[in-house]
């Protein structure tokens, strides 16, 4: 069960004519881990995500997500994962319970369980004073606490959160570093990307990938010990700047 | 001064977006408004920039106030706001020459002010902004802003959403602008980036916390600051914020950063304590704080 792999990728190529954005990553990611994505902007991350979430296509390799081949059953993937990102997160012109009502029923909860969800994250979050607020009008680090949540409100085996700290204050942005640590702790695999170099040290493992390859992968520990620096920062210039 | 900014205050309806702003900018500083999203921080550069005028208070840029003397600021001013602002149709030359033009400039004569940043990007002269690369599109707009020679640069978080290494190379950049005698207000979320700046404001929910030297800035923690380490950092957060005595326990890097109530504390206590919470590979070290603990314990 400890070592039971809920993210397996071989090989996984997305060539845009005759770029080749993601070139041949091969990594696995086991139940319950925090696995850190990172890489520079334009290195791959996203359209490497974008395949692992199911709505790319492949040009080559494979991956298997929850246990669902990305090619031959994304359907099956999109079911069993969790997904945040910066950009598009909640509705802002719903109010917080009508967002967990509407996602709830996306993800196919029955009426019962998004009741007894809404009630959790009520009593987790503390959200009984701004329930029916326009998700619009609160302040960003409340956004993200609440559509992590709702990226979660299905069980899934895991959640992809792409950037999920951007621009938040640093008390919050530690917030929801306990909130996946509890995640994790729970058993849901969690695979995150961030600019905080400071996050990448809280990650199990981390891989950086750097023109379309992944040109490290473990623990924070042993990247400092290779590339002989003493935080995450350092390593991520000395790869990323060649 | 190069910027005054007076008991400024701006609200939106029933929001306070700023409240009694005051700061200060020497000729010639580069100096960094930090604090996170919804702080108040493109609302003041908004009024700085003369987009804006607040509801109370005064402020001048360039010695000219920024309501009589608007017009005058527009043309000492360069603005990179955050949001790419730049005609996405128009190519990397096109976009530039309209600037220069507007200011009636020319690419040519503020070149030398440019050219470090516009070398870099002159490869790709003719594509369209629309369909550059998030670092480029940083550099194109940092040209833009630059092609008039201004006496203030005004950057709106340049550097939210951009990695590592291209937030240095922007930093960098700014270093070697500063040189030329031009002052800089920059704004960030990045705490880290604070270091970089001669001075800095901290600021959120409207308010100025505090105005200092990074170097300074720091010495206003008022606590001793501990790494705490073990083998698993989940439970250890858990156990310590458990622990009667504790007053802050934050996350940071690869460590928990802890302060205790008590003046002085017993370094053996906590680490039994946290052996019997089945804690194990322990560290309990002495740390110095860093500008995001300053922000962390005066934003509380």
């Amino acid at each position: 069960m400890e070592n039971q792999l809920v993210i397996e990728v071989e090989k996984l190529t997305k060539m845009f004519g005759e770029f080749r954005a993601v070139d041949a990553i091969t990594f696995n990611v086991k139940k319950g881990e925090i696995f850190g994505f990172l890489g520079a902007n334009g290195a791959g991350k996203t359209t490497a995500m974008k395949m692992l979430i199911g709505i790319s296509i492949p040009t080559s390799g494979k991956a298997n997500v929850a246990g669902f081949d990305v090619i031959t059953t994304a359907e099956g993937v999109k079911k069993n994962i969790g997904y945040m990102s910066q950009k598009f997160a909640l509705y802002d012109d719903l109010t917080v319970k009508e967002n967990i009502t509407f996602f709830g029923g996306i993800y196919g909860l029955r009426r019962s369980q998004i009741k007894e969800k809404t009630a959790q994250m009520i009593a987790e979050l503390e959200l009984k004073e701004v329930m029916d607020q326009l998700v619009g009008s609160l302040p960003l680090g409340w956004k993200q606490k609440i559509s992590f949540s709702v990226a979660l409100l299905h069980d899934p085996k895991v959640v992809f959160l792409d950037e999920p700290t951007g621009g938040v204050d640093p008390i919050t942005r530690r917030h929801f570093w306990e909130m996946i640590y509890k995640t994790a702790d729970s058993g849901t695999t969690v695979f995150v990307t961030t600019h905080y170099m400071d996050e990448a040290e809280y990650c199990d493992r981390v891989s950086i990938m750097v023109n379309g390859k992944i040109e490290a992968l473990d623990t924070p520990k042993k990247l400092k010990e290779q590339f002989e620096v003493n935080s995450m920062n350092d390593v991520f210039l000395k790869l990323a700047r060649g | 001064m190069s910027i005054v900014v007076n008991k400024i205050s701006k609200s939106y309806k029933e929001i306070e977006a700023l409240i009694d702003v005051s700061l200060d900018v020497k000729y010639g500083e580069l100096f960094g408004l930090i604090g996170p999203d919804g702080a108040g921080k493109t609302t003041l550069f908004r009024i700085l920039t003369t987009l804006l005028i607040a509801d109370q208070g005064t402020a001048t840029v360039a010695g000219f106030d920024v309501v009589d003397g608007y017009k005058n600021i527009r043309n000492s001013v360069g603005y990179m706001p955050g949001k790419f602002s730049l005609y996405q149709d128009l190519t990397i030359e096109e976009n530039l020459t309209f600037f220069a033009t507007i200011f009636g400039t020319t690419i040519e004569e503020n070149f030398d002010l440019i050219k470090d940043i516009y070398l870099q990007i002159v490869p790709f002269k003719n594509r369209r902004a629309g369909k550059l690369s998030g670092g480029m599109k940083q550099k194109l707009a940092l040209c833009c802003a630059l092609i008039h020679k201004p006496k203030v640069l005004f950057l709106d978080e340049p550097t939210t959403g951009v990695d590592p290494v291209s937030r240095k190379e922007f930093w960098e950049m700014l270093k070697r602008l500063q040189k030329k005698g031009i002052t800089i207000l920059v704004s960030t979320p990045y705490m880290d980036e604070a270091a970089l700046c001669d001075r800095i404001a901290l600021i959120q929910d409207g308010k100025i916390l505090e105005i200092d030297t990074p170097r300074e800035m720091v010495k206003h923690y008022p606590k001793a600051l501990y790494n705490v380490g073990a083998d698993n950092i989940y439970k250890l957060i858990q156990s310590l914020r458990s622990y009667e005595h504790h007053y802050s326990v934050f996350p940071f890097g690869e460590f928990v950063h802890y302060t205790d109530q008590r003046t002085d504390f017993n370094l053996d206590e906590l680490q039994n304590f946290l052996l019997d919470q089945g804690l194990r590979d322990i560290r309990i070290e002495p740390t110095l704080p860093t500008i995001e603990d300053t922000f962390m314990e005066l934003a509380k």
